[in-house]
Formats: C-alpha cells, structure tokens, sequence
C-alpha cells in the first residue's frame, strides 16, 4: 500500500499529464507484480465487489473514532468524501504497517458476504494498522468510489513505455473481462498473454464541433450519420465466440437475447461498432424505451416485444478475422455494407443511414434529427483510421442545440470531492400559476467563480435546512438546457428530462421571467419538440 | 441578545455597563481590538484599545486612528469594569480579551491557537466563567501535525524545488502565517516577499520579533538573481503573471483550510500545506477545558455543530452570530487579500 500512495499522491499533486504518465511509469518498473496487476485493474474500472456497506462504515468509523453518528455527518457534509471523512477522524495509527496492495484486495474479495462483525473486525484492524494516506486508499477501495484522475488511455500509454508493446495494441489487451485476482502482469503485458477471443477493441470517441463544419474542409470529404441517442455498441462474432460489449466494457450480451441469431449469420472474424436503439420497426423508439431494458440482467417477454433491440452499424472493426482499424473508413464502411447486405432480412442489424449533402444541406437536414429521433449528426473523415479512445480531428459530433427554459433556483445542496463545501447541485423550479414546481436538478455548466459566488449567496439567502440541503430564496434564475423530455409519474411535476444541465446563470432576469411548467408540458405533448425555442448557438 | 456582562448587537459583542465593543464590525465610538486581521480590526470607529504588540500593524492597515496600547496582563478600568488582554497566540500580538464586573468573569478568545508557534505571544489559558471561542475549525476533521514536522514538510518541498532549479512560491496570509513560515523553516536559501507581505514583515521585524532578514520583490529580482529562492506571497498572487516572472516554479498554499481535498483540488493546488494559525479539535477542546467556564458561545466557524458537541459535553453552550448571518462553513475559502500592488516597469 506504501508503495501505491505514493504513486497517488504524486498523480494529485500534478495536473501535467507528463509528469502523471511518469510517475505511473515509475510505478509500472519498480512496483511489485501483483501489486502492478491490481493498479491496472483499479485505473480501468475493474474494482472488486464492494465488501461493506456506506451505512456500516459510517457506524464503525463514528465508533473507532469515538465521536457520536451525528458529528460523523456533519464532517463528511463538510469533507465531502467518505473515505476522507473516515481518514482524518480516526486517531493516527502507533506504527503502521500496511499489506500490499494485493494483499489488501485479496482480504476485501474474501470478506464479501462473511457476517458483519467480521468484516468489522477486519476493518478497524486494517485501519489500526495503516498511516493516513494508506488510510484513505484503502477506504476508497472499500467504498469502490475509486478515482484516480486517470483516464485509461493515459495509464495505456505508461504500461507502452515500460512493456515496449505499442500502445493501441496495449489498449486492446487491456479490454475485456480479465480477472485481477488470476492474472499475472506477464500475462497482461507480454505478447502472446491471456488470450481473449471475446475480447473487444477500444472505441473511437468524437469530440464535439465547436465551429462550423465548413472549417473541416470539403463536404465530400466526410462521411455524416445521426447521432443516435442509444448505447454504443462493439458486436463480436469470431469462431465460437459471440459477444456485445458496451462502451463501458461491460459485456451485455446476455441482455439483449434478440441478437443472438446474427452469430449463426455473420461471417466469422466478424467485429461491428454500432448503436444499440429501441426499434419501432422503421426507426429508433425514444431512449426513455431502451432504458427500461437497461440494468435487466433478463428481459421480460413483455419488454422484448415492446422496445424490441435493433443495432444501428457504422464501423466494421476486423474482417475475416483482419484487423482493419488502419484502414482508411471508406474502405471499412464499404466492407461493412457488403458483409450487412449478404445478411439474410428480419435480422436486427442494418446499417446506420449516411447524411449526404453539403455542409448547408446537411445543415438543414440537422436541424430535423429530433423527429429522427437522433440528437444531431456525427461527421467522420472519410480517410481516417479507427482510433483508440478521443483523437481530436477525425470524428466530431455535431449535436443540435439544446432545448432551453428559464427557471428559478429552490433548493441547493453542497457538492463532493473537488466540489465539497462549494453549493453545486441545485434544484430548479417553473411557474405553475402562482405556486413554483420543482421540476429538475442540475449542477454543472457554471464556472468555478460562479459557483464560489452562488456558495456565498446560499450562506445568506438560506430559508430552511433540511440536513445539507437548503432550501433558498427563490431569486436566482437559470437557463436550463436539455436533450429530451419525458413523462415521468415519479415526479411531481410529472416530466423528467435528459442531460439538464446550466446553460447560464441569467442575473438579468428575475422570477417573474422565468417560464412555466405548462409550456415543458406541451413540449411533451407534441414529442417532437418545437414549442420551445431552442437556445441560441453559442457566441451570439 | 442575552443577559450578563457582554451581550450581542448587530455591531458585535457589547459591553453595556462599560461602553465598549469587542472587534466590531461597524463603528463605534470605543474598540477593544483582538489582533489586526481585518475582520476584526476595522476602520471607523471613535478610540482603539489593543496591546502595545498590536498596534504597529494596525495603524499601519487603519492608517490616523485614535489608538490606545495596553500591555499583556495589565488591568484597566472602563467604566467601573476591569478590562485586560492575554496572549491568544493566533499571530504576533494577538490576545483574548478578559472582562470582569463585581467577581463575574467573561473571556473573548479573538482567535487563537494552543501550540507556540515560536514567534506569537504563546496561548495562556484564562479562567472564566463565560467563555466566547472562535471555532473556525471545529470540526473534528481538523487536526493539526506538529509544527515541527510541517517545517520538515515544507523545507523538504522548498528543498527539491531548489535542487530541480525552480522557485518555491508559497501564498500564505500577510500578517502572522507569513512571519511564522519565516521564522519556522531553516535558513536554504533567500526569501523573497510580495509587496504585501514585506511591509507587515518589516513592521514586526522592527519592533523585535526575531524574523529572519528578506526581500521585498521589485524590477530585477527574479529567479535568476535569487536562484533557491521561497517567495512568500498572499494567496491572490498564486497564478498571476506577477508569479509568472520566476520562470519555472512550484506553488504551494500554507493553510488549515488544505486539510480538505476538495479545496485544495478546487484551488487547482497539487501541494498544500496544512498549517494554520487557528485551534485544531483537540486544541479547542483542551483551552475551553482550562477554562473553567460553564458558559461556551461558539462564533467565527462550524458553530452549529461545535454547540450541539459543546452540549453533549455537558456545557451550557450557545452561538454568536457574526455580521452575515451565516456560518463560515459556508465560506471555507481563504478571504481575499489586497491584490498584488503595481510593480516598477522592467
């Protein structure tokens, strides 16, 4: 553990990604095997099964520390990290000696499930023994919220400088259901290590277009789809293998059991890159209808005729077992088109349409993506290979401007980690007549500046508390874009958005400008939006 | 607000049978003053009373104001109610303030800290029956190490940063953590201040606080001529263009407040050092203890919860509302310093 808090706290000391991949490379070299295996593990989201539950460490940490439950909370109100909380209230260890790291995750899996006190027992013991920074880790890696301000591309690149394997072929390696607790670094790391026939490539991310696409050059030489409001999708059929994996890593076949049939029918070394939608027979149902399916380890009979799963194709990934990232997207795309069209009908995969146009023509056809049921277009250079991870330059999602809607703020509570003591996520309501109807939370699009002023407006403007949250003046008012609406019975004010977030902070207007809960409800009445205008682009 | 010797206004704590307040926030016509911090030293009102140590820097801040010194431990008459100042610790010649009325005895911490910092007048406990303590840090999360191993700390940082060739920039407030980091670290090389810094660091250094010799920052002092150097800065220094003339540096904020993660990260800080001027936990548990008082009233921090931990305990405990109403937990950040002052052109 001694060894792995200081690579943490080198990696939080620095905001420089060179120094964060020398100090993982550092790492990589010096740390002890096992130990280096977990690391990986822990940087891409493989974290062990939560051994202990927030209420209990709440309870065990109160009592190591011998302070009442009521002033735990109100530190961790104030630290805004559990595991923190937990570090600095407990009495500093007489002499730590902390496990390693394998040692320590190895002890977590095996507690899993045993009965409470023992599991307690293990972990005030592991506390006692353990120096603040270990400390801290160490319940991070209990309370599985584990962050460490490294992406894995990032960490992909570190594990390229030690082992000398490139690394987008490292990246590929990494992907896929490996098992910290059996795998060794050599396996992970060298070539001809665990084999995984299952195994996914990483995803091309795109970035989103902040200018006109005009500064990409000309029309004909980018390729434009929908963007599609699904679950991105890698489809998998190699001999004896199907698999569909989410953009997440998480294999997902089993959820979606109408793809099944497409593994007797691709043709072997087969790997598709696609959006997973709701099907309405010609075109995507709303996302709301893919998201009941979501989380179901099993599908009811009912949900499988209802929001029947169908895979939108835009990139092919290996043919005939080649893997054909390198090679130009017109070449991959045409590929993908033979081997869709050779496909016997009533099958759930179909190519995701192609945009065509110039740039004002696609422009216009843009502006329509919501009755498509898509959220914009996505343009792709018709020459570029398939990257690993977000590659500026090649893929860009051109998304419609968000709707948008004038709302007061009612209740703000304070935010966590970075955000700790800082009032970030607010709620906001609509004019219902003369009464206010809360109606969504937000809490990012403002600046840091705004919100350290917001902070100290809520310190003096609080009317009513009920434990962090308060409840405010009802004065401030916000434009509050989002992506889609819904109707939602869980809500008081029967709708529920997509993706609200702060577009402004409108200190030009007051409550009485703020709009009413009627027009979100026409919005949903009329589906296909267009009662609300849209917010105007940005630099306006 | 409530009945006794001091009470509660909306100009601060009130003596009503001497006729003075205690640090107020909007004028008056007589101030006992704690130390010269802003928020408590203030501009406007009629006469200052505060200790002989104080006043250099108040003046120097308040600029022509009617100021009175009076001598650690020394008992003065206002009105028929003794009045006496007592080393709080918090920052060179700070001071709680003892009040005394026919046997009742009332003490105002100011703010204060119990470790002897080796330049600040050291903390001395006062019995009393009314005890009125900051709690800026009254939270159990806030405990401090001993200064001894944040001197090691920081002359480790200042130290590597040296060896690599870049400046150690270190924001810290002007008056009283500034002398303290002076004073506390090793001699490694030259310090050089802000504008804002050298002129408190001056006055005390005059007056005899045994602060080490430093440089004010002008035209020409940059990393090359004082390479290995710790610039000392006010934290609205950090990341400015003025910090930027020191070339390759690292920066670091010296406060209690760096105990948090989150702030730190918020500041957008890789290196915080946790050092404060304040009580930690302990330390504010320890002096209301020696005290002797029945009566706590919690101000200046986490006070809604230290009251209800103060009640737990068996004292008889309330809240001081300060100016606006809310808590500063509320505000955890570090309250704006004067910006840097215009420097000579090159």
């Amino acid at each position: 553990m001694k060894r792995f808090a200081t690579l943490f706290n080198a990696l939080d000391a620095t905001t420089r990604t060179g120094e964060k991949t020398a100090a993982l490379a550092a790492y990589f070299r010096d740390a002890p095997h096992p130990d280096r295996v977990w690391t990986v593990a822990l940087l891409s989201g493989r974290r062990p099964k939560r051994a202990v539950n927030a209420t209990e460490l709440r309870q065990w940490a109160a009592e190591a520390a011998g302070i009442p439950l009521w002033l735990f909370e109100d530190s961790y109100a104030v630290a805004g990290d559990l595991a923190e909380t937990i570090a600095r209230l407990l009495p500093e260890a007489a002499n730590s000696q902390p496990p390693s790291l394998d040692a320590t995750l190895r002890a977590l899996i095996a507690l899993t499930g045993r009965p409470p006190a023992e599991r307690r027992a293990h972990v005030t013991a592991t506390w006692a023994a353990l120096g603040a920074d270990e400390r801290f880790l160490f319940n991070k890696l209990l309370t599985g919220g584990f962050r460490m301000g490294v992406s894995q591309g990032l960490m992909t690149r570190a594990l390229a400088q030690v082992t000398g394997v490139e690394a987008s072929v490292m990246a590929h390696r990494l992907m896929g259901d490996w098992d910290p607790a059996h795998t060794s670094f050599a396996a992970l790391t060298e070539e001809g290590g665990s084999d995984g026939a299952a195994r996914p490539y990483p995803f091309a991310l795109a970035s989103p277009l902040e200018a006109l696409p005009d500064s990409l050059g000309p029309p004909e030489d980018w390729l434009a789809e929908w963007k599609w409001d699904g679950i991105r999708g890698q489809i998998i059929a190699r001999a004896g293998t199907f698999a569909v994996w989410s953009r997440g890593e998480d294999l997902i076949t089993d959820r979606f059991p109408e793809f099944a049939p497409l593994q007797d029918h691709l043709p072997p070394g087969t790997v598709i890159d696609g959006e997973i939608v709701a099907w309405g027979g010609t075109a995507p149902l709303p996302f709301a209808d893919l998201q009941k399916r979501i989380g179901r380890k099993t599908v009811p009979k009912r949900l499988l005729a209802e929001a029947p799963a169908h895979i939108l194709a835009y990139d092919l990934l290996e043919d005939a077992g080649q893997d054909l990232r390198d090679a130009p997207l017109s070449q991959r795309r045409a590929r993908l088109e033979a081997i869709l069209a050779a496909l016997p009908p009533g099958l759930p995969l179909s190519p995701s349409p192609m945009v065509p146009g110039n740039w004002v023509a696609r422009a216009a056809l843009r502006s329509g993506a919501r009755a498509q049921m898509a959220e914009g277009l996505m343009l792709k250079r018709l020459s570029s290979p398939y990257h690993a991870g977000r590659k500026r330059g090649d893929w860009w999602k051109w998304k419609l401007d968000p709707y948008a809607v004038d709302a007061v703020m009612v209740y703000a509570q304070a935010g966590h980690g970075r955000r700790a003591n800082l009032y970030t996520d607010f709620t906001f309501a609509l004019r219902d007549g003369t009464d206010l109807v809360p109606f969504t939370k937000a809490y990012s699009g403002l600046t840091d500046a705004e919100f350290a002023e917001i902070t100290r407006w809520v310190g003096k403007n609080t009317q009513e508390r009920f434990g962090p949250v308060r409840r405010v003046v009802p004065e401030l008012v916000f434009e509050i874009g989002f992506e889609g609406i819904q109707a939602s019975p869980r809500h008081k004010s029967g709708i529920a958005l997509r993706f609200p977030r702060m577009l402004r902070w409108r200190r030009d207007k007051g409550v009485a400008d703020i709009d009413t809960i009627e027009a979100l409800r026409a919005l949903l009445r009329s589906k296909t939006g267009g009662c609300l205008p849209p917010a105007p682009p940005e630099g306006i | 607000m409530t009945t006794g010797l001091l009470t509660f206004t909306d100009r601060g704590i009130f003596c009503p049978e001497g006729g003075f307040h205690i640090d107020p926030w909007r004028p008056v016509d007589r101030a006992l003053i704690t130390h010269g911090h802003s928020d408590h030293a203030r501009w406007g009102h009629g006469r200052y009373l505060a200790t002989h140590a104080a006043l250099p820097v108040i003046r120097h801040r308040l600029g022509d104001i009617a100021a009175e010194g009076i001598a650690y431990g020394e008992t003065r008459q206002i009105n028929g109610v003794s009045v006496s100042f007592h080393p709080a610790g918090h920052v060179p010649g700070s001071a709680q303030i003892r009040v005394e009325r026919r046997g009742e005895v009332w003490v105002v911490s100011g703010d204060y800290k119990v470790e002897a910092d080796g330049l600040s007048e050291p903390f001395a406990p006062v019995r009393c029956h009314t005890f009125i303590t900051e709690c800026t840090f009254g939270l159990p999360l806030f405990r401090w190490a001993p200064q001894t191993r944040l001197a090691a700390q920081i002359a480790a940082w200042w130290q590597a940063n040296a060896d690599e060739g870049r400046t150690s920039i270190l924001a810290a407030y002007g008056l009283g953590k500034a002398q303290r980091l002076m004073t506390m670290l090793p001699p490694l090389g030259p310090i050089l201040t802000h504008g804002a810094v050298e002129d408190t660091t001056r006055i005390l250094r005059d007056q005899g606080y045994p602060i080490p010799a430093t440089t004010r920052i002008s035209a020409g002092i940059d990393a090359k001529s004082h390479p290995g150097a710790l610039v000392i800065a006010p934290p609205s220094a950090l990341g400015t263009p003025w910090a930027g003339r020191f070339g390759p540096a690292s920066e670091a904020f010296a406060s209690g407040w760096m105990a948090l993660r989150g702030i730190r990260r918020r500041r957008g800080l890789g290196t915080g050092f946790v050092i404060s001027d304040h009580a930690d936990w302990p330390g504010l548990n320890a002096a209301i203890r020696e005290t002797g008082a029945s009566r706590i009233f919690a101000t200046h921090g986490y006070t809604t919860p230290f009251r209800r931990w103060l009640e737990d305990q068996g004292y008889d405990a309330g809240i001081v509302q300060t100016e606006f109403g809310g808590d500063e937990a509320d505000t955890p950040e570090p309250r704006p310093e004067p910006l840097p002052e215009p420097e000579p052109g090159p």
